[in-house]
């Protein structure tokens, strides 16, 4: 399981852009917003929690469909089926390579995006820790939305579609939570709830997922 | 006899066959006086004018688009545990219904939100968790009609199901969380009838006993459209093969 | 001691029968090649045999943890090197030795290369190579020798007979005559699923009701 969780991020390193697509893509949106709604500091530090989850959403989005594409047009989607791991498991080895290609990246760089959008100095740490609460969920539930999409030729649109809908709890306590850090409120309640709904959701969404693939593979 | 002797499509057809006419017939004689009843022989209310009347489609519509939904969650159920295609067909049958009553009760509502709060739309916690619903529903049809294999689609559509309503109804409370809303919340729902009086009362539960049946009229009518599908899709092939 | 045991199998593809009344036993060392038209139903039989769809009644009977399958992709990673891609199919199946398959595919030099720069009969050698390093019994292969040159045939045919020989079996697909004369024909085309018209069995939309 191990070997399976190297190998992805080898690749990701190897294939060039695994780990730059996701933040550029984050720093893109996060410039775009100002030009949107006006560079107003009140105004962004208003609207920047919302905006930091958003971008973090779409650039978790964007490299989802390629978790177990690739995988099935090469055929090893095939032979990790027959192999002596449970399949479950590549499901969950594969969502944890993807967020920590894709989400903690975005974990780390996001204090430096949050400077960007004039967030509350007292927002800093609650911002960090909803990202790293919240994010594992976004990369389990997308890798679910991959794996009801893996056999289709123009899965991605698709894709974004069953999954966006999934994400609407994790982002209103994500953001929540940023919120009411930048402040200065008592967080616990949506950090709690947001810390759940991750939990839950790694320890039963890879059963769906990985059911979905057997049917793919059929 | 058991019930899943039903899940046979040749007993389901049978059966259906029967009892279309008077599911048509109940769904007639519920929804026309009660929609009549409504609209024309009953007062206008002091707070609320006209508008008010707005709840005899309003109200059955948004029941029915949770109930759809629960409906197709036990026929997704059903089909993965024991595999009954009449299952499965009558998920997807169910659906685009279920698409239709949200959409209805969006719309309704933004017409009666209007004059009675002033705007069209809010996102108050009722109406963005219908707004929820319709993108699960979206999402539900679009997996649905992006796979070839009726099979393949019946599986992963009903795992989609399931997993959906976790997050739906968790989003439900998500966003009750995210905002405190405007919508009245007890006068017009089912198991608070003290809050209308019996004038409104009685023509409303005619309604609500109209679109069950109006559902369960589509829904035959749609889910034997699809077993016939089914069964020309492998006629088709038995001729392909000889 | 059968290795294989396939009794009144029906295989479908898209929900509709199209092998039938397939009943195979396959003892330690021996081998089947399967035969038939295209279409017929090889690969779907291979795939319900490697357990990656379910059969329409009938049993199959295998050990537990007994199979590798081959199907037509390699299952190679493009940017990663031949060693690196073999070392992992090897530990994902429980760590054993490359060494010997490196040398035996004839890929040893060929080792530090990244997959993407193989020619397709290198990328096959190097597919072949990871059914070896598996430990596993009974190799389903799924045409094997497309894109390999004579020599490289040769080569399989012998690693094949070496695996039999081992106590393994093999079941494949393929319409070459690969130099293996010990090994069973079993031509599909009589299995065609004709009775039933298409429909597998317990199918409850087989049923006439119109």
């Amino acid at each position: 399981m191990i070997a399976l969780l190297i190998r992805d991020l080898r690749i990701a390193i190897r294939a060039g852009g695994g780990f730059g697509l996701g933040l550029a893509f984050f720093l893109i949106v996060v410039t775009l917003v100002p030009f949107g709604v006006g560079a107003r500091t009140e105004l962004l530090r208003a609207i920047a929690p919302g905006i930091l989850w958003l971008g973090a959403l779409l650039a978790c989005l964007l490299s989802l469909d390629r978790v177990f594409a690739l995988d099935h047009e090469d055929g090893s989607l095939d032979l990790l089926a027959t192999a002596p791991i449970p399949l479950e498991a590549v499901v969950a080895i594969k969502a944890l390579a993807h967020w920590i290609t894709t989400g903690l990246p975005l974990v780390l760089a996001a204090p430096l995006f949050g400077l960007l959008l004039q967030l509350e100095p007292r927002g800093y740490p609650w911002l960090v820790c909803a990202l790293l609460a919240g994010t594992p969920a976004l990369s389990v539930l997308g890798s679910f939305g991959a794996a009801l999409t893996v056999g289709l030729k123009r899965g991605g649109l698709l894709l974004s579609l069953l999954v966006l809908p999934l994400y609407i709890p994790t982002l209103i306590f994500g953001a929540d939570v940023v919120r009411r850090g930048a402040q200065g409120l008592d967080v616990t309640t949506p950090l709690l709830v947001l810390a759940a709904i991750t939990l839950a959701s790694v320890a039963l969404v890879p059963f769906a997922s990985a059911a979905a693939i057997r049917v793919n593979l059929r | 006899m058991s019930l899943w002797e039903y899940a046979n499509p040749v007993k389901f057809m049978r059966l259906t066959d029967r009892l279309w006419p008077w599911a048509m017939g109940l769904a007639v004689v519920t929804l026309v006086p009660g929609l009549i009843w409504g609209f024309f022989a009953t007062p206008d209310a002091e707070n609320f004018g006209s508008s008010v009347k707005v709840i005899y489609v309003h109200v059955p519509a948004a029941m029915m688009a949770i109930n759809i939904w629960v409906m197709m969650l036990i026929a997704s159920l059903v089909w993965l545990v024991r595999r009954h295609h009449v299952s499965a067909l009558a998920a997807k049958a169910a659906a685009p219904i279920g698409l239709v009553m949200t959409l209805i009760a969006l719309v309704t509502g933004a017409i009666w939100g209007e004059p009675m709060w002033g705007t069209w739309w809010a996102w108050d916690p009722r109406l963005t968790s219908f707004l929820i619903l319709f993108l699960f529903y979206l999402g539900y049809l679009a997996l649905w009609a992006a796979i070839d294999d009726p099979d393949t689609a019946a599986d992963l559509t009903g795992v989609l199901c399931l997993v959906g309503s976790v997050f739906a109804l968790l989003s439900r409370y998500a966003v009750n969380f995210w905002n405190q809303g405007l919508h009245q919340g007890a006068t017009l729902s089912l198991d608070k009838e003290e809050h209308i009086a019996n004038v409104y009362w009685f023509p409303l539960l005619l309604c609500l006993a109209g679109f069950v049946f109006l559902f369960l009229v589509l829904l035959l009518a749609r889910t034997r459209t699809e077993i016939r599908l089914r069964r020309l899709r492998a006629l088709e092939h038995r001729e392909r093969m000889q | 001691m059968s290795l294989l045991h396939i009794h009144d199998l029906c295989v479908a593809r898209g929900g509709m029968a199209i092998l039938q009344n397939l009943c195979v036993t396959l003892d330690r060392g021996q081998a089947i090649v399967l035969r038939g038209p295209n279409g017929i139903g090889k690969t779907t039989l291979l795939r319900t045999i490697a357990g990656l769809q379910p059969g329409h009644g009938g049993t199959i009977k295998l050990p537990a943890e007994g199979v590798a399958y081959a199907g037509h992709a390699d299952g190679l990673k493009p940017s990663l090197s031949v060693l690196e891609n073999l070392q992992f199919w090897a530990s994902v199946y429980g760590g054993r030795s490359i060494e010997a398959a490196l040398d035996q595919m004839n890929l040893a030099d060929l080792q530090h290369r990244t997959a993407q720069t193989l020619s397709a009969g290198q990328k096959r050698r190097l597919g072949l190579a990871r059914l070896m390093v598996t430990g596993r019994a009974l190799w389903v292969m799924d045409e094997p020798t497309v894109s390999l040159d004579t020599r490289s045939v040769a080569l399989f045919a012998q690693i094949v007979r070496q695996h039999l020989a081992a106590g393994g079996a093999a079941v494949m697909a393929t319409h070459i005559d690969l130099g293996l004369p010990e090994a069973h024909v079993l031509d599909l085309t009589d299995l065609r699923a004709r009775a039933r018209g298409g429909f597998t069995p317990g199918d409850p939309l087989a049923g006439d009701y119109f």
